[in-house]
């Protein structure tokens, strides 16, 4: 199992059934392979639709159904499509429950930058500031590392996507919760040790309780 | 009034240097004939109003690779980097808007508003120059209403009226952007009789669009 699948299973177990969630283009994507069985999810695309599906048969598909990377998709029954004003309505007005976007960092404030690195690439923020202001549970997906250099800081070094705290993160080796005083280590991946999260973080992580280990089955 | 025209007619209405709404999402949504127009006639500086620049080759990336647009106001310019090379070099300038806010200011712009307040932004980069204004208690953004000179809008049907219906994600800014500029122009996949798309999936009311384009038409 590779880092990206470990994310993407744990993340799957935050979702539950009944909910509209929002996955950011990439890593958080793949949640959606990922979701126990019977669970009734609805994903929203803020380009423009709820109840989007992986890509139907070949032949089906059309020029006017793409996922917000654009690429391909298709669509479930009971599927609805709507424009952008409405798209980001629903993200800031209180009915998207959860987004899992990626990261490039998060710090001891639980504040999230992934939209750019000054100088190197500005991609802009797309969505993601929408996002992040305004669910109501944010989970970031990202690597705990990123060539060897810690992600997970005590402020973040990159511009912010918002001020507000995320609600949580993981990555290939934890489950990290900011909270009021701090970041607390909930969990570890299999195999993986406490020691070995403190040392691939620049953050202080906080273990009021002993971390349970990271639960990554479908 | 008959509004049904040539891309090659209607394009030639947009002076160089106009402001321009283009739908689209990564090129979905997009009025190809119309760009790929703009660029046949070779419109330049351009202020572009989209929610991203596309790819090179695709949609409104067209225009930035034939370095027609002199200023871009996107979401999101991650999928060219010929926009990001330009922006670097200093050919093009890029005024990067979160997705909903700007959603929001083209609508503003077409509803008569000033503008809107927002939360999204606050205490960030995108708050630069910003006014902040609380509203019991919750900081928010004043977010200025956007306008254009013309709007290029692609749907899926219109009638001979001009009424427009549109398609899954290829909907995305195109109604905002058909309320929020002098002269709208769109580009429907058909063009069917009057009464043929019910009152109720009328998304844009005819009185909005100016001229539509017919495929393959010769006047």
């Amino acid at each position: 199992m590779n880092e990206k699948e470990i994310i993407a299973r744990r993340v799957a177990q935050e979702l539950k059934s009944g909910t509209l969630v929002n996955l950011g283009i990439g890593l958080p994507t793949m949640v959606a392979s990922y979701l126990p069985a019977g669970l009734d999810v609805s994903f929203q695309s803020e380009n423009g639709i709820i109840g989007m599906s992986a890509l139907p048969d070949p032949g089906l598909a059309g020029s006017n159904l793409t996922d917000a990377g654009g690429t391909p998709a298709g669509a479930l029954p009971g599927a609805c499509a709507f424009d952008s004003a409405m798209s980001f309505a629903l993200v800031r007005g209180g009915h998207l429950d959860v987004t899992v976007l990626g990261g490039l960092q998060v710090d001891e404030e639980g504040h999230l930058a992934n939209w750019m690195v000054p100088g190197k690439i500005v991609p802009g923020m797309g969505g993601a500031m929408d996002l992040v202001s305004g669910a109501k549970r944010v989970i970031v997906a990202m690597t705990h590392t990123a060539k060897g250099e810690p992600k997970i800081l005590r402020k973040c070094t990159l511009p912010l996507t918002s001020v507000r705290r995320v609600d949580l993160v993981v990555t290939e080796m934890a489950v990290i919760q900011p909270t009021e005083e701090g970041l607390v280590l909930l969990e570890t991946a299999p195999g993986v040790t406490v020691d070995q999260v403190v040392a691939a973080s620049e953050a202080k992580l906080l273990m009021p309780k002993v971390p349970g280990v990271m639960g990554i089955a479908a | 009034m008959y509004k049904v025209n040539t891309a090659e007619e209607a394009v030639r209405r947009i002076p160089d240097g106009a402001v321009l709404m283009i739908g689209g999402f990564v090129g979905i949504g997009t009025p190809q004939d119309l760009v790929d127009e703009l660029v046949r006639q070779g419109k330049k500086d351009l202020t572009l109003i989209a929610n991203d620049t596309a790819r090179p080759n695709v949609g409104v990336g067209k225009l930035i690779d034939a370095g027609l647009v002199k200023k871009a106001i996107v979401s999101h310019i991650g999928t060219n980097p010929v926009t990001q090379k330009q922006m670097i070099g200093g050919a093009i300038e890029v005024e990067l808007v979160p997705q909903g806010t700007l959603a929001e200011r083209v609508r503003a712009g077409g509803s008569g508003l000033g503008g809107v307040l927002t939360p999204t932004g606050v205490g960030t980069d995108a708050a630069i120059g910003k006014e902040t204004i609380e509203i019991n208690g919750i900081p928010y953004l004043l977010e200025t209403a956007l306008k254009a000179d013309f709007a290029l809008i692609k749907a899926r049907s219109a009638d001979y009226s001009g009424n427009l219906r549109y398609s899954l994600t290829s909907r995305n800014f195109n109604p905002l952007m058909a309320m929020a500029a002098e002269i709208v122009i769109a580009e429907p996949d058909e063009i069917v009789p009057v009464g043929c798309i019910e009152p109720d999936a009328v998304v844009t009311p005819h009185v909005l669009v100016d001229l539509l384009i017919a495929k393959g038409a010769t006047l």
